[in-house]
């Protein structure tokens, strides 16, 4: 599993300098900045069920804790940006917290168990009735902030970040201890490896990765209602994207967005309904056909992939 | 509150018979079939478009739906399930595969009959309201109750006095005991997953009525709800289930009494405690967590 240093140092300085030449190649930056969402977003996806084998359906909660979080903090405390999305980040690591004792469950339990979570924060946060508070179902208005370039550069950080994460955790200590307690959990314990603690700290990491994207993407939006970052389908996104590239791998969710994105705007924005049609059909033959992923077809020829 | 108990009651049978399908399907399956709720959504619609159209009485278009998705639900059991379970996490992979499905579903009936609420506006059950313990009910909840009570009375009988019902129990318990003491395990499984979309279609044959009206996109919800019921009520356990259906038809009707703006919270909240609490549920034998 260990590569020498230079690799890794080699992936990140690539990734720095693909982030810092894209707005130069391509002239969307509204749709460069989606993008660089989901790259985020599936990658915290990776860190939780690549690494730990949890499947967070309800991963939007702490994205949509994240933008609120940090909108509230601008709004409210007349916090600077890049402060109010540290506390959107914030927000969504003490949601994880609270969260912890979901990972006690197993399995699909987790998974229905985490989708309930954020449903039922969404509900709370649109609620009429708390709208002094969140402002209700009548979204967030941050106008004043408004700053396509410098949200869209630090979405370019959280994501150099995450990316960084996961080269970490792939080749340390704490991804082999992950790993193995995916694997199995009763060797992992015997072998002296803290559980329960271990799998905490991934869903932390990604929790608090979720809640600064979430809060880059409430700066770059600037005008959302709640249905808005709460929607299942980013969750639903973000886990997709990783699938399709083979979760457990860096590459594989990168790979995986920026097809399955691109396809997204090629054919999802004209006629929604057919893409949600296609896309379910896609859906389901990966899982039939390629339930690995296509990093598994690359790992079937012998090509080891990062 | 002698009205909303009696409604919730109603209700309650109504929701049993929506989440009792779910139960079977993952009693038998070990699989949480996130489609479940669409194929209310199928009934639903089906019950709509035959009335509106051919002006067929809604409880026949019951029986039309349910039988309908039966078979189309065995079907699409060979078609999928014997493939996924080779896999390296099938209960996961499971999940996404159910929902690649549902999006398929619901993408389909957006395509058909766009993005509205549809409903059946004609009293078709009468417009006279039923007098139960001197409270005066809709005279359709009560229909719907007494038919969710009878269909979830054809399970049990199904489940507890037939052969067949015999071997689903015994997948239930155990898929690998049931194999090797000569259970062709592929066919009780995919009547079993039949029987539990075909009461999903029954169900949503009601939906128009008891849910006010269908649209593209209930199935997510129901599918939520549904399994909130049946968490309740045990995982597996067919008669928990409808012990769960019960405490949340009364829980959802006293909300919507004292508590409108937060009732829509309910299933949610109702299944984050009886996970975090006791995740067996009510009436659970064995806790299944890490």
């Amino acid at each position: 599993m260990r590569r020498p240093q230079w690799v890794n140092a080699a992936i990140l300085a690539a990734a720095a300098l693909a982030l810092a030449l894209l707005p130069h190649v391509y002239g969307n930056q509204a749709l460069l900045f989606q993008l660089m969402v989901y790259l985020a977003l599936s990658q915290g996806v990776n860190v939780l069920y690549g690494f730990t084998g949890y499947l967070p359906f309800g991963y939007v909660g702490f994205f949509g804790i994240g933008a609120y979080g940090a909108s509230l903090a601008m709004l409210d405390l007349h916090a600077a940006p890049l402060v109010g999305i540290a506390l959107g980040g914030s927000a969504a690591l003490l949601l994880g917290l609270v969260l912890s004792p979901l990972l006690r469950l197993s399995g699909a339990y987790f998974a229905i168990a985490s989708l309930a979570a954020s449903q039922a924060i969404y509900l709370v946060i649109a609620n009429p009735a708390l709208q002094n508070v969140t402002y209700g179902p009548y979204g967030i208005q941050l106008a004043n902030q408004f700053d396509p370039a410098a949200s869209y550069w630090t979405m370019a950080t959280i994501l150099f970040l995450a990316i960084a994460v996961v080269l970490y955790i792939r080749r340390s200590r704490f991804g082999m201890a992950l790993q193995a307690v995916r694997d199995d959990p009763v060797s992992a314990a015997m072998a002296g490896v803290g559980v329960v603690r271990q799998r905490i700290s991934a869903w932390m990491i990604s929790a608090a990765l979720a809640g600064a994207v979430g809060g880059a993407f409430a700066w770059q939006t600037s005008v959302f209602y709640p249905d808005a970052v709460f929607t299942l389908s980013i969750s639903i996104f973000a886990i997709v994207f990783a699938l399709f590239g083979g979760v457990g791998t860096l590459l594989g969710p990168i790979f995986g967005t920026i097809v399955l994105f691109g396809m997204y705007n090629a054919i999802g924005i004209s006629d929604p309904q057919y893409f949600q049609l296609i896309y379910g059909l896609l859906i389901v033959a990966l899982v039939i056909f390629l339930p690995d992923g296509v990093a598994s077809l690359l790992r079937r020829r012998g090509i080891h992939v990062l | 509150m002698l009205y909303a108990l009696i409604a919730g009651i109603l209700f309650g049978l109504y929701y049993a018979l929506i989440s009792l399908g779910l139960n079977l399907s993952f009693g038998v399956l070990r699989m949480v079939n996130l489609a479940h709720g669409d194929f209310v959504m199928i009934g639903g619609f089906a019950a709509v478009v035959l009335y509106t159209v051919y002006h067929v009485h809604p409880l026949v278009s019951l029986v039309l739906a349910a039988l309908a998705v039966f078979l189309a639900g065995a079907a699409l059991y060979y078609l999928l399930v014997p493939r996924i379970s080779r896999t390296k996490d099938p209960e996961m992979i499971s999940l996404v595969l159910f929902f690649g499905l549902s999006q398929v579903i619901e993408a389909l009936a957006v395509v058909q009959f766009g993005n509205n609420e549809q409903s059946i506006f004609e009293p078709v059950f009468g417009t006279q309201p039923v007098a139960l313990l001197g409270q005066d009910l809709p005279a359709v909840w009560v229909v719907s109750g007494l038919i969710s009570l009878f269909a979830l009375v054809l399970v049990y009988l199904y489940l507890y006095r037939t052969r067949l019902g015999y071997a689903t129990r015994a997948v239930m318990a155990s898929r690998d005991e049931a194999e090797v003491s000569g259970i062709d395990l592929h066919r009780v499984s995919a009547i079993a997953f039949g029987i539990g979309l075909g009461l999903a279609a029954a169900a949503g044959a009601l939906a128009p009525f008891m849910l006010g009206g269908i649209t593209a996109d209930i199935g997510t919800g129901l599918t939520t709800t549904a399994f909130a019921v049946i968490v309740l009520g045990s995982l597996g356990n067919p008669l928990g289930t409808v012990a769960g259906g019960l405490i949340y038809g009364v829980a959802l009707m006293l909300m919507q009494t004292y508590l409108p703006s937060w009732a829509s919270l309910l299933p949610y909240v109702l299944l984050l405690l009886v996970l975090l609490v006791k995740p067996s549920g009510l009436f659970g034998r064995q806790v299944r967590s890490a």
